[in-house]
């Protein structure tokens, strides 16, 4: 995974990351079309497939509405990198299927617009414009199977 | 063997009997939870899997409660998806039109959760029941559909956080307020992936309705959980609405708690949550010249029939502000009866407000009471992030009931105390 960092503050919510007022649809593309609408109203226009978003503490706090982290993946972005996140996002990211690094080193260090390359399988983020290299928390073995197979879902009828 | 009750809960759905923090288990669950905005996607996750049948057709509640009676044509047609699902796979438990309510609001009162029930629910603030001591947290939409496919759920044993109140409360204060003032303290996140054990003796004077108004919030400090010891109300709450008593567990004394704290419930004022954080708590004496447009009584978190009381208690024989709205929302259909029952619709109506079905509408900026740009609403619901209500620059002040009305009247906010 290649692309620019997006940085955003601590304690970005689920109705910035997808506003209640477009909740009326489960689409993942209209979904996309309004995510962070509320943070930064131009993010979409200007961001491209495979930009990373970086956030602070506690990303995705708020409503546990799975479209937050769905209108992430469709809108493009390779993966979230944040300081921390909130429980429900966590756990509704690793479902879904959406890669997401905990690293409070790299964040403090990736400045907006930064090339990143992340590398899930070793939990390795690279700073490409400052030639860094950090280490994110690895996921227990049983996430990781969730994510491996794909989402939850396919991880389920795998087993069946 | 030390436990918290959250811990000898999930120990108990897991089929072990002791759980460790951090550990990662799989549970079986008492009740699966969706709403009209959460199911839709369940449903579409569910019927990946591939199985033909859910785990159990009285265990599945599913509740159309966010954009209802549909606001516009996606609304219906969410509800709709819902309804054919329920239909299908012969889901006994839909709520209609008619006969449904917030789901946190209906839930317990129909008598859908008993003590030590173990309840997932595609929905933040499912985290209510645990009022009635019960494990009862939020999870995602594939969470449901999963849970709807296996009845089962995964989870990671969280640490344990205990919150001891001591002291009589003031005139005014209520649950709403011990819960405003708790996130206020610890933050957003004070509480992240963890459980809320909430006790002492300002806690067994609450009622049980205070008890969910407070196990409701325990989301906005980020946590997992909120749970409380069931006592002789909740059991006598458990009769009443024949939900069966369940099995009552208790905490350990020498239980491992992450941190403790204790505070003194005397001192505390009414609380009042700026925007845009449910932690930005000052007391109500504190907030000057705080004009409003809006005030709204209801919601998952207030919007049972003591609140209503409240209400009443505090608009009758008065006027709304003439520049100003009030939106009453009761919980469910049972308590709007009991509010025509014991003369409160009258009250609040005959003061200038609106009192509407019950419904989420405008907690989450669905409808029903839209904020335009610019526009300032005090709220008794649980959250007041940017935009939340209406539009982006709209701000949304969180409160008490009591402190809610007093402001509906005067205009801006204030403690009805100073009316
Ligand atoms: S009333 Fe508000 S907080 Fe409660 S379930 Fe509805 S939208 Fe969520």
């Amino acid at each position: 995974m290649n692309g620019r960092a997006w940085k955003f503050k601590d304690n970005i919510d689920t109705d910035l990351i997808i506003p209640a007022r477009y909740l009326n649809t489960s689409d993942p593309k209209e979904l996309a079309a309004h995510c962070m609408e509320d943070a930064d109203p131009k993010w979409i226009g200007k961001m491209q497939t495979g930009d990373f978003i970086v956030g602070g503490e506690n990303f995705g706090c708020g409503s546990y509405r799975e479209h937050a982290p769905i209108a992430i993946k469709a809108a493009g972005v390779s993966a979230v990198i944040a300081k921390s996140f909130a429980r429900i996002f966590y756990r509704n990211a690793i479902n879904i299927g959406l890669p997401i690094l905990e690293s409070k080193e790299a964040v403090d260090e990736i400045h907006q617009g930064d090339q990143i390359e992340v590398n899930l399988a070793k939990g390795e983020i690279k700073n490409l414009t400052t030639k860094s290299i950090y280490k994110a928390q690895p996921f227990p073995e049983f996430m990781q199977k969730i994510i491996k197979a794909g989402g939850l879902i396919k991880y389920l009828k795998k087993k069946r | 063997m030390s436990q918290t009750i959250s811990q000898k809960i999930l120990a108990k759905h897991a089929g072990q009997k002791k759980v460790e923090v951090g550990q990662l288990i799989n549970c079986k669950v008492d009740l699966v939870l969706g709403n009209d905005i959460t199911t839709p996607p369940a449903i579409k996750e569910f019927e990946k899997i591939g199985v033909r049948k859910v785990f159990d057709k009285t265990k599945i509640f599913l509740v159309p409660d966010h954009f209802t009676p549909a606001k516009d044509i996606k609304s219906a047609e969410q509800v709709k998806m819902m309804r054919e699902f329920a239909k299908k796979y012969g889901i006994v438990n839909f709520f209609e039109i008619g006969c449904m309510g917030i789901e946190h609001a209906l839930l317990p009162e129909m008598g859908a959760i008993k003590a030590g029930d173990l309840v997932i629910g595609a929905d933040s603030h499912t985290c209510t029941y645990g009022a009635l001591g019960a494990f009862s947290t939020g999870v995602g939409s594939t969470d449901m559909a999963a849970a709807m496919a296996t009845g089962e759920v995964w989870f990671k044993v969280p640490e344990q956080l205990k919150f001891i109140f001591k002291g009589k409360l003031k005139k005014w204060v209520e649950a709403k307020d011990l819960i405003l003032y708790t996130i206020g303290q610890i933050g957003v996140d004070g509480a992240r992936y963890m459980s809320m054990e909430f006790t002492g003796p300002t806690i067994a004077q609450l009622s049980v309705e205070g008890r969910l108004t407070m196990a409701n919030m325990a989301i906005e400090a980020g946590g997992k959980n909120g749970i409380f010891e069931a006592d002789a109300k909740t059991l006598a709450y458990l009769k009443k609405t024949k939900a069966g008593k369940g099995i009552v567990y208790k905490s350990n004394p020498d239980a491992e708690y992450k941190m403790v704290y204790e505070w003194d419930a005397s001192k505390i004022e009414p609380q009042v949550s700026f925007p845009h954080l449910p932690s930005n708590t000052k007391p109500v004496s504190k907030c000057k010249n705080v004009k409003i447009n809006q005030s709204v009584i209801g919601s998952c978190t207030n919007g049972r029939i003591e609140d209503m009381r409240v209400a009443a208690k505090v608009l009758k024989g008065k006027k709304i502000h003439k520049d100003l709205r009030c939106i009453i929302l009761p919980g469910t259909q049972e308590i709007s009866m009991q509010m025509i029952r014991e003369g409160i619709t009258e009250t609040l109506i005959k003061s200038g407000a609106v009192v509407s079905t019950p419904t989420c509408g405008p907690c989450l900026g669905g409808h029903m009471g839209i904020l335009a740009e610019g526009e300032r609403s005090i709220a008794t619901t649980n959250r007041n992030f940017v935009g939340r209500m209406g539009h982006p620059k709209s701000e949304v002040y969180l409160s008490n009931v009591a402190v809610a009305a007093a402001s509906a009247i005067a205009g801006h906010i204030v403690s009805p105390e100073d009316l």
